[in-house]
């Protein structure tokens, strides 16, 4: 399909301005620009036409099933976009004073307030913007508490080498080096294998509980008090939150500092990469080195900005994905406290529906119950077949639904990880799980027409290496 | 309540059944009892979708929202063409993941193919990424891809706006790198000192500077990134996009790396989120770019398509080894800029960029008719400081009761102004007569 920049014609445009009425004040000839930006010159109506053709081919929440695991893809209430477009929040300048900014204010104690009791932690800070930057900003207020304290020699942060990838990155740009540890054969924290990385020099542990394979570490508590034995502090990802909300804290299995992604557990949506945002919670000891400014209330009632005193400074420019945060807190004034139990019950409730309906057809990397998803490995059906991970998730792309997450955890070879969420009815649960088994049904049949998948989308397989090999990464126009 | 579960009771009682399992109990014994919370959560109960629409409304009534703002610093009123809106209302766009299936996830990808070639454009760069999440952690990422073993500090304008700055001194803070403020000159980075702080330290990988900075002056780029360049060091402008309308290019003045905030491009103010940052840089430095970058290429049948390309930089490949942990970026952002750009085309955006800084010079003469003093005799763009006759705090105060938000206080006497096209010489007529008549204290 064409490229914005290869329709409409010169001169075409929109009339969205007035003349200027006021005397012109023209850019000094030594900064003023030597060419035109080669923008793209069309009218509205192809535009608009342009834009929805993209729409048409992409796929969203609102187009079917979107089980990747991992990320949480439940569908993003309307009520939360109806709130967070009130010009009330939207044209609301971020430098403005405390007493033209309550409702903001408010809007952020509430949500900070709620998220400490959902995660058993005593302050929040809504500055990070995504999960990794939610994971730098706790590894900074580790790394500023340990300063404090003159324990520089603590320069390790033991990660899983069940983990996400973002885990092992933030530690280094937190300037840490990372220790990897295996996990057990049941996927879970090897005790044995922590009690030998811990020391002198472990600042810290990163762990996700349920953890990627989504399973729950029942060990947990074990883990925590070895890391805080020799000295360390612990790190939640909150990446699965959604499985465990209202019925275990993070905070009450022994961690010290969290991460909640909004755009997963809290509804708002993704964007198609984002925004997102990444609130960070930490218990008491650690508050004082929180980032950027959270929001209190005076004797008087009146909501007030407060500073931490040591502060890391700020992670993020003003006071984070503000939006977000509203969409978040119309999401959980919905649920309430039943609503967000609920919702972790019927998370994985739908995730063990599947995992039982597809034991038989595929090998589950743990054949036990899960929590919110599960990791199926294909590896047997490769050796079979032919048709790996990657073959049967472009085979669903031609059902009309989102595969699941592949060749994640890197820890099972041929993984493909579902979490299809509570938002889902139960005939869709059923209709995914018989979509799967038909698709190896073809693999033992006719593994060819799933290597060549998909074949009914708007291009095929993209050649990838191709694309690295020789990297093209804006239109340049050609001269005529 | 709205849990949003489809599922009845009914319905989730026969699949706990269907599944083996007795009840909600018997599924999460897998979590120890000593762990699980013995009581509710302290949260009030479930409301019915009226009744949430009406909290946060009442909650968005305690704003004050401003008909006439005179406020930038980073966070810029411009206008928004309804198209923007509408566009980006679309639920295929709000509502998809990052684009990891490329064959469902073409129109994402187009339109941050889309998006990057903008960004090159404007900034004359050769490349841009995907979006990182503002100004700052654009400017901070910036740092963390000029330094290697040699050269691992940084110098920053102090003329950098303070949300910028102090987001790359945290960065920094994390990854233990040195860096040195260059003083101010009459309201533009003292480029001796500059010379000066490069000659007296090899370990320099480079030079932070905002064009136009944060009191709105016209930097000479073209001069620092030649002393930059000449000290084996990488020159890091942080520019305004909107001016990029009508300025000189980074690249064509000589950076290496071009970041800034491309709120202006149809994000609303927001009380500050989300926006979105924006890294465009050399060919030679693309391997350090961080984030998500999309590339062309060509499906099995020839047909063009596009893919999240250079992913041997990124996290989920490098782990430890990468040179940044960002995963999400700011794609929904993107698009928005995208579709603003569009609609405005290379000669809106002149018009839009030439309103603003017409207008910001009318409000200056205007001011200083009055008693206000314009603080440095240097080109601006579309902001500019002024000493006022009274206390600044008591004088947007005072702007405030009059449903003008005015420029932004940074001293005692000092204001921050800002004009955008927004701006109609009657509302700047009308501010300087409410100041005029008004007698400071």
């Amino acid at each position: 399909m064409e490229l914005i920049y290869e329709i409409g014609g010169t001169g075409r445009g929109l009339d969205l301005l007035p003349e200027c009425d006021v005397e012109v004040t023209e850019m000094p000839e030594s900064l003023k620009r030597n060419t035109m930006p080669g923008l793209a010159e069309v009218s509205e109506t192809e535009i608009s036409r342009h834009y929805t053709r993209l729409a048409g081919r992409s796929y969203g929440i609102n187009n079917g099933f979107y089980p990747l695991g991992s990320c949480t893809m439940k569908y993003n209430p309307k009520v939360n976009e109806a709130a967070s477009a009130l010009p009330g929040f939207t044209m609301i300048h971020p430098l403005q004073s405390e007493k033209s900014i309550q409702g903001c204010l408010k809007v952020i104690k509430d949500l900070s307030d709620d998220l400490c009791e959902i995660c058993g932690m005593d302050s929040f800070s809504l500055q990070p913007a995504a999960g990794a930057h939610g994971e730098l900003t706790g590894l900074l207020l580790i790394k500023a508490y340990l300063r404090e304290k003159g324990e520089t020699n603590r320069t390790k942060i033991i990660v899983p080498d069940s983990a996400h990838g973002t885990n092992p990155a933030s530690a280094v740009m937190s300037g840490f080096t990372v220790v990897n540890v295996p996990s057990g054969s049941d996927g879970c924290v090897d005790l044995e294998a922590l009690k030998a990385a811990v020391g002198d020099d472990t600042a810290g542990l990163m762990l996700t509980n349920p953890n990627t394979v989504g399973l729950f570490d029942k060990n947990i508590k074990a883990v925590t008090d070895i890391v805080h034995d020799a000295g360390g502090l612990c790190y939640y990802d909150g990446a699965n939150l959604n499985a465990i909300m209202g019925i275990c804290r993070p905070g009450d299995m022994g961690f010290d500092v969290v991460h909640v992604n909004l755009h997963k557990t809290f509804s708002t949506p993704h964007g198609g990469g984002g925004p997102g945002s990444g609130p960070v919670g930490c218990k008491a000891f650690l508050s004082d080195h929180m980032p950027g400014g959270s929001a209190d209330i005076d004797k008087d009632g009146n909501y007030i900005w407060k500073k931490a005193s040591k502060s890391i400074g700020d992670m993020k420019g003003f006071h984070g994905n503000f939006l977000v945060a509203v969409k978040a807190l119309s999401y959980i004034l919905s649920l309430g406290r039943d609503g967000i139990v609920k919702t972790a019950q019927n998370a994985v409730l739908n995730a063990n529906y599947m995992r039982v309906a597809l034991k038989d057809t595929f090998d589950m990397a743990y054949d036990e119950t899960c929590m919110h998803e599960f990791v199926m490995d294909l590896g047997s059906l490769k050796e079979e077949t032919g048709c790996a991970a990657i073959d049967v998730a472009k085979g669903l792309l031609d059902m009309k639904m989102h595969p699941p997450t592949m060749y994640f955890p890197l820890i099972v070879h041929e993984a493909l990880m579902a979490e299809p969420t509570e938002t889902e009815p139960r005939e869709m649960l059923d209709l995914a799980v018989e979509n799967l088994k038909k698709l190896k049904e073809m693999a033992q049949k006719e593994p060819e027409s799933l290597h060549s998948a998909p074949h009914d989308t708007c291009v095929g397989r993209p050649d990838e290496v191709k694309a690295a090999r020789n990297p093209v990464v804006r239109f340049v126009r050609k001269e005529d | 309540m709205g849990s949003y579960i489809p599922n009845t009771d009914n319905e989730q009682q026969q699949m706990l059944k269907a599944s083996g399992y007795k009840d909600f109990d018997d599924l999460f014994k897998t979590i120890p009892s000593d762990l699980k919370l013995d009581r509710e959560l302290e949260l009030p109960e479930g409301r019915s979708e009226l009744e949430v629409l009406s909290i946060m409304e009442r909650t968005a009534d305690k704003n004050k929202v401003f008909r006439h703002i005179f406020r930038g610093a980073g966070a810029y009123d411009h206008f928004i063409p309804s198209i923007v809106k509408s566009v980006v209302g679309k639920e295929e766009f709000i509502t998809a993941y990052t684009p990891y299936q490329a064959e469902i996830s073409q129109g994402i990808l187009q339109s941050i193919f889309e998006y990057q070639t903008a960004i090159c454009e404007l900034t004359g760069m050769a490349v841009s990424n995907a979006s990182v999440y503002d100004a700052g952690t654009a400017a901070a990422e910036a740092v963390n891809m000029c330094r290697d073993r040699k050269r691992s500090s940084a110098l920053i304008s102090s003329l950098t706006p303070p949300h910028i700055r102090s987001v790359m001194e945290t960065y920094c803070f994390g990854t233990d790198t040195k860096h040195l403020e260059i003083p101010q000159k009459d309201g533009q980075t003292d480029t001796d000192e500059l010379k000066k702080l490069l000659a007296s330290d090899d370990s320099i990988a480079c030079v932070y500077i905002q064009q136009p900075n944060f009191y709105g002056i016209f930097e000479d780029i073209d001069k620092i990134a030649e002393i930059t360049h000449e000290a084996g060091a990488r020159l890091i402008t942080g520019v305004n996009p909107t001016a990029l309308g009508i300025m000189k290019s980074p690249a064509d003045s000589g950076a290496d790396i071009a970041v800034g905030d491309a709120q202006p491009f149809g994000l609303p103010l927001s009380f500050g989120g989300p926006y979105i940052g924006f890294m465009a840089c050399t060919e030679k430095l693309m391997r350090n770019l961080p984030g998500r970058i999309v590339g062309e290429t060509t499906d099995n049948d020839g047909n063009r398509a596009f893919v999240l390309t250079l992913q041997a930089r990124e996290q989920h490949i490098r782990r430890e080894k990468a040179g940044s942990n960002i995963c999400s970026n700011e794609a929904l952002c993107a698009l928005t800029a995208g579709v603003y750009l569009a609609a405005f085309g290379a000669k809106g955006l002149a018009e839009v960029a030439l309103q603003c800084m017409s207008k910001a010079h009318y409000l200056k003469k205007g001011l200083e008719k009055i008693g206000f003093t314009g603080l440095y005799d240097k080109e601006f763009f579309h902001e500019f400081v002024t000493d006022c006759p009274g206390d600044a705090l008591e004088i947007t105060e005072y702007l405030e009761t009059q449903g003008i938000l005015g420029g932004l206080p940074i001293g005692e006497n000092r204001i921050l102004w800002c004009v955008t096209e927004k701006n109609t010489k009657a509302d700047m007529d009308s501010l300087i007569k409410i100041l005029e008549n008004k007698k400071w204290n």
